[in-house]
């Protein structure tokens, strides 16, 4: 193999596993640390640089961190990256005085936001400092999208989420809220130099076909629309027998609320099989743990309806078949049709996008499907004054996915605006590296690798959530708690360097290293190499760290997969040919790209 | 500093034949210098003891006082240890070895320990072909008193502070050879390669195993000049062959050149390989041995490998006829079976 590359900074970026995996790319070890240090308003704003809704998504993220960390690797579960987010965000203080402040000088420039969830706020926080004219719209009563009319309030109280759409709007924006922007045409007509659309994918899926949908309507509700009646506190009630259908987050979601509306007996069923649910496992086990089953691999196949009254539904039992390529087809059993009871069904099978207020002769290229041609990697459209982003550009995803490309989508608008290339002036990220040595043998970080398991985050009563629809389940976690918690992250931004002509191949760090990560051999091609390594390095998702020649004609190996970061290689190391650095990376964003060009100026 | 291991270690470490990992055959984490030769030759025992399937509590570890006598600490934690007297390794080793012959006992010295303060310690336990592994951690200093020239310091070898030997190395290889040591290895501790099978070797000799093995002091002993520091070592290390270590039950599959390799049985079935070996070089003949070490040490070189091996070899034991059986597996009536048994000894005596 070439000696790795580690001036690229793909290379170290790709070992902080969970920092890779956040869309945001969210310093997560650093905030942890802040967090173990007390410091927790700098461990929100760290956040709130990133990802915009600390608050919001330490209670809700979809954390697609957690499954990536590596602390998952070596034992049996990842660190609590998402709930120490809330741990910052509750015990934060005065956090906006490390945030901009308007007045902002204007730049002269214009610009729309359609929708105000994610996606849209992101766009105005990164752009309002910028000195732009932001004008938000959005058909509810206030801001915050989705994460307002369909996260229910004991997974996410309005209050937090209040405060962060604040410290946005508190920018300067102009909002537009019980504004439904009917066509896209006449806002371009209105002279804005850019229209950011985040309009959500609102359209929640039905069963129009199903043998007694019509009749049964009275008491047959789409998922998404009910939830945002509840939010909105139209809906008060739901029956005492609730048939919840779905296996995502909006069935988890639709479930749960039905408990606290008065459903005694509320069952989910899906057509999948239990595992292969959309919903998170943690969301799963929230919905069992208030007494609602989860029935897998059943197909509805009518609603039952007698005398105009909906009585309940018949499903067909199946079973999952795989082939060879993995595919998989769902097979009915031959057993009978079941029949279950409800006085409500909730349907909850997905959402799709809509863009009814969107002309299609304006120069915006749709598919087949009626999805914009979107690129993502500008989140430009065909019409280069329009952007998408969130799930309006690429259909539902989450909350990280739509600030992630809020961010992205204001780097093109900012370059628009200021005539620039939206694909080749992209700011490249921030990065750098810098030793934590303190002493012979004393590290700038907590490098001692604990033992802990990862902690459960303590939940309310359900005796007392049940009651209160706006009563949060999860309490968070206690201050003592967070603290080991954040004690269990692995710092995986702090680098083993190593530096060839300081070795004098004396073995120290290979046998001192706890996972078996360092090898002295001969070179090879990587699959080779892999397999000849002190522990076979099986996990190809994981860089090997090769080094140039050594003097006696091998190679310095470094399987990067289970590496605890506890800096013994570098403590052993008589020459300090290992060297513990701290790598920082962060996404640059429109901000970010103006700091650039005034240290030019 | 961190004086604490993280407990996880790889996910997929391989177990050997007793279902252990590498992990069950760990110490305590080293207190030595970092960068020490001692770690390394630790970290070969056990290598050596995990790939041959050896259960851990069926050890002994031995040693003095420097620092490489300190490594029992960091091997095998669930072996029995005795960490002796300066230069007295050899003496506990017999008694230990006398009372319970089942054990495999290994002893752990320095070159201090040994070529000074223990030299008829350790010359004695060679006639005696006591079955033991004695591996002397060779750094030609004494480390834990922070660098003084040891008697294994070569003529001329320069010391840190720049003062220059200027007596005669002990060659103690050589010596062990001459006294009749029935397996003398030499070995560096950064080659691995070559100290893992000798250690295997040395586990299996039934007798006196030497292995002395070159073990450079980062703090003391590693400056330009010394003739111990990883570079000089690295450029004057001559390898007399290349060591395959073949268990009872598997068959050899590598494919060497014909008239190169030695094939030797051990008591138990194991076939040591040696490879590449150097011309002229017979080593089970001692003749042949001393020879070629002779004219390596005019030329400057340091010959590593299996040095002699006698492959006959009769241990203490059964040269004394000692009980078959372990004392602490001996009935009371058979360890004191009576004043009439002694009077008949006694009366043999007169
Ligand atoms: C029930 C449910 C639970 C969820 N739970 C989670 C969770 O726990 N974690 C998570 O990460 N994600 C969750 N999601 C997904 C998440 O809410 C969305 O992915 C995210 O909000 C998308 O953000 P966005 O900015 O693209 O649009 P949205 O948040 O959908 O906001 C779009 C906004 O645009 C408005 N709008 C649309 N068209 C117009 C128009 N023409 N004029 C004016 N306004 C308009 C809409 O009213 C809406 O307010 C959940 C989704 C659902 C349905
Ligand atoms: C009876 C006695 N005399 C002297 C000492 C002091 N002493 C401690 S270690 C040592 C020499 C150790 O040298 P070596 O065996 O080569 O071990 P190293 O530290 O080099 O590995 C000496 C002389 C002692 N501990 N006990
Ligand atoms: S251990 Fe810490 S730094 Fe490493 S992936 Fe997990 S949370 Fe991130
Ligand atoms: S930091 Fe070094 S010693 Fe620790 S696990 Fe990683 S490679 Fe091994
Ligand atoms: S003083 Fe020398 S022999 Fe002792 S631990 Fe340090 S390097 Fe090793
Ligand atoms: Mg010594």
């Amino acid at each position: 193999m070439k000696p790795t590359d580690i001036k690229n900074p793909e290379y170290f970026h790709k070992v902080v596993d969970c920092q890779y995996a956040c869309p945001a790319h969210t310093n997560v070890p650093e905030y942890i640390r802040l967090i173990a240090e007390q410091k927790y308003s700098e461990a929100y704003m760290i956040n709130w640089d990133s990802n915009v809704f600390p608050g919001v998504l330490g209670r809700t993220c979809d954390r697609p961190c957690e499954p990536a960390c590596r602390r998952g690797r070596v034992e049996k579960e990842p660190v609590a990256i998402c709930r120490l987010k809330r741990v910052a965000a509750d015990n934060k203080g005065d956090v906006m005085k490390y945030m901009p402040k308007g007045p902002f000088k204007s730049n002269g420039k214009k610009i729309a936001l359609v929708g105000a969830g994610p996606a849209s706020l992101t766009v105005a926080r990164d752009l309002a400092p910028l000195g732009y004219e932001i004008h938000l719209f959005d058909e509810q009563k206030k801001g915050g999208g989705f994460m307002l009319s369909q996260i229910p309030s004991f997974r996410l109280p309005e209050t937090v989420l209040d405060e962060e759409v604040n410290y946005i709007t508190g920018l300067g924006i102009h909002t537009f809220y019980n504004t439904y922007i009917k066509s896209l045409k006449k806002l371009l007509a209105d002279g804005y130099d850019a229209i950011f659309v985040g309009s959500g994918a609102p359209h929640g899926r039905d069963l129009p076909d199903l043998k007694g949908r019509k009749e049964g309507a009275a008491n047959i509700h789409i998922g998404i629309n009910w939830l945002k009646g509840v939010a909105f506190e139209h809906i008060k009630k739901i029956g005492k027998k609730v048939i919840v259908l779905g296996g995502g987050n909006t069935a988890m979601d639709c479930c749960r609320t039905s408990r606290r509306l008065g459903g005694e007996s509320v069952k989910v069923l899906v057509r999948s099989p239990f595992a292969e649910m959309k919903a998170s496992p943690w969301e799963k086990e929230d919905a069992m743990h208030e007494d609602i089953p989860i029935l897998d691999n059943h197909v509805p196949t009518s609603f039952v309806v007698e005398n105009g009254k909906l009585k309940g539904m018949t499903f067909e039992k199946v079973k999952a078949v795989y082939d060879d390529k993995g595919k998989r087809s769902l097979v009915p059993t031959g057993e009978p049709e079941a029949f279950y009871e409800a006085d409500d069904v909730l349907i909850a099978i997905g959402q799709e996008n809509s863009f009814p207020w969107i002309e299609r002769n304006i120069g915006i290229d749709f598919d087949k499907w009626g999805m914009p041609a979107v690129d993502n990697i500008t989140y430009g459209s065909s019409n280069p004054k329009v952007f998408f982003g969130g799930d309006a550009a690429f259909g539902p995803k989450n909350i990280i996915t739509a600030v992630a490309q809020g961010h992205q989508a204001a780097i093109s608008m900012h370059l628009f605006c200021s005539g620039m290339d939206i694909k080749n002036d992209r700011p490249a990220p921030m990065v750098n590296l810098h030793s934590m040595k303190m002493g012979i043998h004393e590290w700038g970080y907590d490098n001692q690798v604990t033992n802990d398991l990862r902690y459960v985050v303590p939940q309310n009563d359900k005796k007392v959530t049940l009651k209160d629809r706006k009563k949060e389940v999860e309490l968070g976690f206690d201050l003592p708690t967070g603290f080991k918690e954040a004690e269990r992250c692995l710092n995986c931004d702090v680098e083993t360097v190593f530096t060839e002509n300081r070795c004098i191949e004396c073995d120290a760090c290979v046998d001192v290293c706890p996972t078996a990560c360092i090898t002295f051999t001969q070179n090879g091609e990587e699959d080779d190499l892999r397999s000849r390594l002190k522990a076979p390095a099986l996990n190809k998702t994981q860089d090997l760290y090769v080094s140039d020649i050594l003097p006696t004609k091998r190679v310095m190996v470094k399987d990067e997969d289970v590496c605890l970061h506890c800096g013994l290689c570098a403590e052993r190391c008589p020459t300090s040919a290992w060297d513990m650095q701290q790598f920082f990376y962060n996404v640059t964003k429109a901000p970010g790209i103006c700091k650039e060009e005034m240290a030019v100026n | 500093m961190s004086y604490y291991r993280p407990a996880f270690r790889h996910p997929n470490l391989p177990a050997n034949e007793l279902g252990y990992t590498v992990e069950h055959y760990e110490g305590g984490l080293s207190t030595l210098c970092a960068g020490c030769g001692h770690d390394s030759i630790t970290a070969a025992i056990v290598q050596a003891c995990f790939e041959d399937n050896i259960e851990p509590s069926k050890v002994a570890k031995i040693s003095g006082i420097g620092c490489s006598s300190k490594t029992p600490a960091y091997f095998l934690n669930s072996a029995h240890g005795f960490n002796s007297v300066h230069g007295r390794m050899p003496s506990v080793a017999t008694g230990a070895n006398l009372a319970n012959r089942d054990l495999i006992y290994i002893g752990i010295s320095g070159d201090g320990d040994t070529a000074s303060i223990g030299m008829g310690q350790f010359v004695h336990c060679i006639r005696r072909n006591l079955n033991m592994v004695y591996i002397v951690m060779n750094n030609g200093c004494y480390g834990l008193t922070k660098g003084q020239d040891s008697a294994t310091a070569d003529q001329g070898s320069k010391s840190k502070a720049g003062s220059v030997n200027m007596f005669h190395a002990i060659d103690l290889a050589s010596l062990a050879i001459e006294l009749g040591a029935t397996f003398v290895a030499q070995s560096f501790s950064g080659d691995k390669a070559q100290l893992v099978p000798l250690v295997k070797a040395a586990i299996k000799h039934n007798g006196f195993a030497f292995i002395n093995v070159i073990s450079p002091c980062v703090t003391f002993n590693n400056n330009v000049g010394s003739t111990k520091s990883y570079d000089y070592v690295r450029q004057h290390v001559e390898a007399t062959s290349t060591i395959d270590f073949v268990p009872p039950a598997a068959t050899i599959t590598a494919n060497y050149e014909q008239g190169s390799t030695k094939q030797l049985k051990m008591h138990d079935g194991t076939v040591i390989a040696l490879h590449k070996l150097e011309q002229d070089w017979d080593p089970f003949d001692k003749l042949s041995a001393m020879t070629a070490m002779h004219k390596a040490t005019i030329k400057g070189e340091l010959l590593t490998g299996l040095l002699y091996m006698e492959e006959e070899s009769s241990d203490l034991h059964s040269l004394l006829q000692t009980s078959t059986r372990p004392l602490n597996a001996l009935s009371e009536a058979e360890l004191c079976p009576g004043s009439k048994i002694l009077e008949e000894i006694n009366a043999g005596l007169r």
